[in-house]
């Protein structure tokens, strides 16, 4: 039962997680998204993390990505524009940007591959070492990675700082 | 078949059952509520006491043209109600109306009154509410009209900006129950303090039950926040260029949210099915009763109150309830440290 509902789950957040990039409409893609991250928090379920789960919609599907839709809409893209219809070279489709491009998708593509043939040796059954209750995760959240998780918070703060300073307009 | 599993299917179906007839009741209630406070008799036609009013509504809508503007994106444009009433449906699925039964001796051992008894279910009732501000954003932007855009940017502006203080005002009583099931919430305040208060949450926390309506007002779009739709400004909002079942969906949507946040309000607040006089297995007559005292709450503000403008309703969210519900969550952190519960 846990084996079908993987697959399922897998195909739907690996199929729409290629169509995200395959699309042109960015609304479509946003959605896809959307999708794709709703499957893994039903990979999450299955791994037994249901609190993972829960963030992973929250967070990412409940917040992030209505700032994208936000931003989707006001902005009113109808479609990615093609490449050639357009005088002024543009920052992300040159020829040099695509260059560029390439090296880091195929240097991505490599760490994926790396990645997976790692992890198929790695356990992966839940035997216990693996934090996944709401407390054994506050617990280690606040001792053991008490100084990551500070920051990480630090960080955010300098990020929204830096975002109101560019926003603001100088009276 | 085994007996458990029977009794599961059927809490689960009642519990969809009892929601799809709450917003038929609350049609006719809320348009019973505004007779009562604008001093007429509202629908007395159809039926006895015009009790048979919603199946009038329902008929008259499933009979309508159903209509679709021109550059409208198709697949959205019908994934967006779809999208609003399954939020609606399942939000409520997490949320227990009664204390745990064996329906009089026929099941072996006694069974959660709770369509999935989830033990993270706060978190998952707060992922599953902001997963409905989707349906509203994509109906906006599907119907390829300003006033629906409109409706469909500030619906998902509000709910942003509310989510928050209701996220805050959540997680000082999950603080003080020590739990992020709502079966343990509502047993954790069994028992009466000096033996005759009760000991709800509500006693505890006044500050963080008003932020909690406050926000549960905003987050289901009603007045005096219910700007998505303000019909003065934007027609109908973001459902404006929608008709016949497409519409009733959302309709339906907005009143089972407002029952689903009704029910919360009391399980978290209110104490759930405890309450004085009855015994536990008729404590799902308590619940109702509370959430239909709330729900009456909801429509008799919508009568009596005037809308916010909406950059009030902006300042009023970030500037007031924000830290409100900051400072309500840090104090009950403290006393919950120091008293150690």
């Amino acid at each position: 039962m846990d084996a079908l509902f993987f697959w399922i789950f897998a195909v739907i957040m690996i199929v729409s997680s290629v169509l995200v990039v395959g699309q042109r409409n960015p609304m479509y893609s946003v959605l896809l998204l959307i999708v794709s991250f709703a499957a893994l928090s039903g990979l999450y379920v299955l791994l037994n993390a249901p609190f993972m789960a829960v963030l992973q919609i929250i967070v990412y599907a409940g917040a992030i990505m209505v700032l994208f839709l936000f931003v989707v809409m006001l902005l009113n893209v109808s479609s990615e524009e093609q490449e050639g219809n357009d005088k002024k070279p543009r920052f992300v489709i040159g020829p040099g940007p695509r260059r560029f491009g390439a090296v880091l998708a195929v240097v991505l593509a490599v760490q994926l591959i790396w990645a997976l043939r790692t992890i198929a040796e790695a356990p992966f059954a839940d035997d216990g070492s693996v934090p996944t209750t709401v407390r054994d995760i506050g617990l280690r959240l606040f001792r053991e990675y008490a100084f990551a998780f500070e920051a990480t918070s630090i960080l955010i703060l300098v990020a929204m700082v830096g975002a109101v300073i560019l926003a603001r307009k100088e009276r | 078949m085994d007996s458990t599993l029977i009794a599961h299917l059927v809490v689960i179906g009642f519990t969809f059952f009892m929601l799809l007839n709450s917003a038929a009741v609350l049609v006719l209630m809320e348009r019973k509520v505004a007779a009562f406070v604008q001093q007429r008799l509202g629908p007395n036609r159809v039926g006895p006491w015009g009790a048979m009013q919603p199946l009038a509504d329902i008929i008259k809508l499933v009979m309508k043209e159903e209509l679709r503007p021109k550059g409208a994106d198709t697949f959205l444009f019908y994934l967006a109600p779809i999208l609003c009433a399954v939020a609606a449906f399942a939000a409520f699925s997490v949320v227990p109306f009664g204390a745990d039964t064996d329906f009089f001796g026929l099941l072996d051992a006694p069974i959660k009154l709770v369509a999935a008894d989830v033990n993270v279910g706060v978190l998952a009732l707060f992922a599953i509410t902001s997963m409905g501000v989707y349906g509203i954003v994509l109906a906006g932007w599907a119907s390829n009209s300003k006033y629906s855009l409109l409706g469909g940017l500030r619906s998902s502006a509000q709910m942003i900006s509310y989510e928050l203080s209701f996220a805050l005002s959540l997680a000082s009583v999950v603080m003080l129950a020590g739990s992020l099931s709502l079966n343990d919430i509502v047993n954790a305040q069994s028992g009466y303090w000096f033996g005759f208060i009760p000991k709800w949450y509500i006693f505890l926390q006044p500050i963080g039950f008003f932020i909690f309506m406050t926000a549960a007002v905003a987050e289901t779009n009603r007045a005096p926040f219910d700007f998505p739709e303000a019909e003065q400004e934007l027609v109908a909002g973001y459902h404006t260029e929608y008709s016949s079942m497409t519409f009733a969906l959302f309709f339906m949507a907005e009143y089972i949210a407002m029952a689903t946040m009704s029910a919360v309000a009391v399980n978290l607040f209110l104490g759930g099915w405890h309450g004085p006089f009855l015994p536990t297995w008729l404590g799902w007559i308590w619940f109702l009763a509370k959430v239909f005292l709330l729900l009456f709450f909801y429509i008799w503000m919508r009568w009596t109150l005037p809308r916010y403008r909406y950059d009030h309703l902006m300042e009023f969210g970030w500037k007031w309830l924000l830290p409100a519900a900051t400072i309500n969550l840090l104090v009950t952190a403290g006393v919950v440290l120091w008293m150690g519960w």
